[in-house]
């Protein structure tokens, strides 16, 4: 049976000059029971909207949302068995903070002593006990965000859907926030569907993420494989950072491709799904390439250029390289302390290597 | 004295100056004023208008039932007339109020050019003169007048009804002249509602009623308590509009204050009612305050 299930759904929007935004274009989506599930893209990807169809606040124009085989058609918000995170965390202001963990209890008119025990009980699962009492303007942001959530887990939702819970949070506290999320949904065991537009967030919470961009899903896959094996261009380049190349397979052994890119580099990959002059991409992580051969890389995979730009960013070293025809390859050189004496300056010549494992062919698609 | 106590001093002095003009018109026109008629609504009526200087507190006896025995009686039609105030007042808030709040949400949901015609009609009837708005509705109250007319040929009604000097045609004109003072007020607070917390609500379960019930109201009660205040105390005290629509048949206070300043020349009888006004206005205001600044507290304005 299927847990949450989203097939074809379309929304599209008329923009003020009289033209049509296609916020949710054709897309599918199956959410499994108790997964932590993340809907990472650029802002108006779509993401948003698709949440929100979830949550019941817009209709889908055609298509289906469904939960466990039973559609959600027609179903209005307040009758879904989902509860949402929103971004400003949308506390009521004229309630303390136990009477808005309370309000779905209140509206469900659930007697006072169990109201008292589950409200306590959510109060105490995101570290907010004893603060019933205050009013919401009197707390920080991070606890604003726990009220929300206890506000929603209080329910015991079948998905808990979270739109940029952590946007407005400082780094740190975001970071701790993040953490604790992922602590709370496997000990509540409930699904949640997580929209960002962080990609680090993304890598660092979910059990998988779905790309989305252009009102489409871009790739589904778990954090690993989106990073490993970006299935395009596009997410390439926006989960994390992407050397691509454009070229043509022009020598073929066995698994072993060599690929003549257009700048007039060669470049050495391992791909089964190329073969004798297939047009491809080749992505290579920034991390993935260095500056000397440590004996996985064999001396012939590798790319000349010349240094254009050297970003100290602590951790590491950001070279911007030149490797002909104007392309510029990212290299991240690992900073090891006391390094400053091999500072690589702006025009050296430079050789990047590589491991042919770690570049990632795709299909190149005309756009 | 140090440096920082010479500005202290300087922007203390910066204030009184500011504030200087409205303190001195205020007091000129309204503290002393005021003051004047409270020691008038004490005093003795002259036989031939003005004050003896005796001590009186039989004019507030008139209204509220202790009077003079052998002089002035006890005249129950004052108590009446001042019920018959509060109840056109507090009618012309609940029908103001009736009219205002979905508008307001209404007008707040507007974009643009198009939200600020919507405000530009609602104070349209402001650039026409009190007494013409009021005259317009005696036209169209009368028995010859438009309503009766078009009913008459119409074939709904076969003689005139009985529209205007009574109540009703009063609650009419207040309604009228005091509904952009409802208006305004909560369109302020409607305007700033935070339409997530709604959502919210929604998202929590509430159905449409629960989320009115539990959210809307609570948060645009600020608005709806001001423009009720605004709208009551003009309602309470206005003479105009009975005068006009309610005739003869319909007193309110501000007829009988009127009356006692103008015609009866009784100034201490006019000053205990308007006092007896004022204090029941006062009344209400303060709880409004508390509440106000209860609401304050958690954060809601």
């Amino acid at each position: 049976m299927n847990f949450l299930n989203i097939t074809s759904a379309r929304k599209a929007y008329r923009t003020p000059e009289g033209g049509f935004i296609h916020a949710l274009d054709d897309v599918s989506l199956n959410v499994r029971n108790n997964e932590f599930l993340t809907l990472l893209g650029p802002s108006g990807c779509g993401k948003t909207t698709l949440l929100k169809c979830i949550a019941g606040f817009e209709d889908i124009d055609s298509g289906n949302i469904s939960l466990e085989d039973q559609s959600l058609k027609g179903v209005p918000a307040h009758r879904r068995p989902f509860n949402t995170v929103f971004q400003n965390y949308a506390l009521f202001p004229h309630l303390n903070i136990s009477d808005n963990v309370g309000y779905g209890l209140d509206v469900a008119r659930v007697p006072k002593k169990e109201r008292a025990d589950r409200v306590e009980e959510a109060m105490e699962l995101v570290g907010l006990k004893g603060f019933g009492k205050r009013e919401p303007n009197q707390l920080s942001g991070g606890q604003q965000q726990r009220v929300a959530l206890a506000r929603s887990l209080v329910l015991k939702p079948r998905v808990l859907l979270l739109d940029e819970p952590l946007s407005a949070l400082d780094r740190k506290m975001r970071e701790n926030m993040q953490i604790e999320l992922k602590n709370l949904q496997n000990s509540v065991g409930i699904t949640f569907v997580f929209v960002t537009h962080d990609q680090e967030e993304a890598l660092a919470m979910s059990d998988r993420i779905a790309v989305v961009a252009n009102g489409k899903v871009q790739q589904l896959a778990t954090p690993t494989e989106i990073y490993d094996e970006p299935a395009n261009a596009f997410v390439a380049n926006f989960v994390g950072t992407s050397n691509i190349f454009t070229g043509k397979v022009v020598e073929q052994n066995g698994k072993n491709l060599k690929i003549e890119t257009a700048n007039e580099r060669q470049v050495l990959a391992t791909s089964d799904h190329f073969n004798l002059g297939d047009q491809v991409q080749v992505i290579l992580r920034p991390e993935h390439m260095k500056l000397s051969p440590d004996g996985n890389e064999i001396s012939e995979c590798c790319i000349e250029g010349t240094v254009e730009a050297s970003i100290f960013v602590g951790s590491e070293m950001h070279l911007h390289v030149n490797v002909g025809k104007g392309r510029t390859a990212i290299v991240h050189h690992r900073h090891n302390r006391g390094d400053e004496g091999e500072r690589i300056e702006v025009g050296t010549d430079v050789k990047l290597y590589y491991s042919p494992n770690a570049a990632h062919l795709i299909e190149l698609v005309e756009d | 004295m140090s440096s920082a106590d010479t500005i202290l001093k300087r922007k203390r002095r910066t204030l009184v100056l500011l504030l200087a003009p409205f303190s001195i018109m205020l007091s000129v026109f309204f503290l002393i004023p005021l003051g004047i008629m409270m020691v008038y609504s004490f005093l003795e009526p002259g036989l031939y208008g003005g004050v003896e200087w005796n001590w009186y507190p039989y004019n507030y006896g008139r209204i509220i039932g202790w009077p003079l025995n052998d002089f002035e009686e006890f005249e129950p039609i004052y108590l009446k007339i001042f019920l018959n105030s509060l109840q056109i007042a507090l009618m012309t808030v609940i029908c103001t109020f009736l009219l205002s709040y979905p508008a307001a949400f209404w007008v707040s949901r507007m974009k643009g050019a198009k939200k600020n015609f919507a405000l530009f009609l609602i104070t349209l009837p402001f650039f026409a003169n009190l007494l013409v708005r009021i005259y317009a509705w005696l036209l169209l109250l009368r028995p010859t007048g438009f309503f009766n007319t078009v009913l008459q040929s119409a074939g709904l009604i076969m003689e005139p009804l009985d529209l205007l000097f009574n109540n009703f045609a009063v609650i009419i004109g207040m309604v009228y002249i005091l509904t952009p003072f409802m208006f305004l007020p909560i369109y302020a607070n409607v305007e700033k509602l935070d339409y997530s917390l709604v959502r919210a609500s929604q998202d929590l379960g509430a159905n449409p009623l629960q989320t009115f019930r539990r959210v809307i109201l609570p948060l645009t009660a600020p608005g709806i308590l001001g423009g009720s205040i605004i709208v009551f105390i003009p309602a309470l005290g206005n003479f105009i509009v009975p005068s006009f629509l309610g005739g003869s048949k319909v007193q309110m206070t501000g007829n009988l204050i009127e009356r006692s300043f103008l015609q009866s020349r009784d100034w201490p009888f006019g000053a205990a009612l308007a006092l007896l006004i004022m204090a029941s206005v006062v009344i209400l205001v303060v709880i409004q305050l508390n509440r106000q600044a209860k609401a304050e507290a958690r954060g809601v304005s």
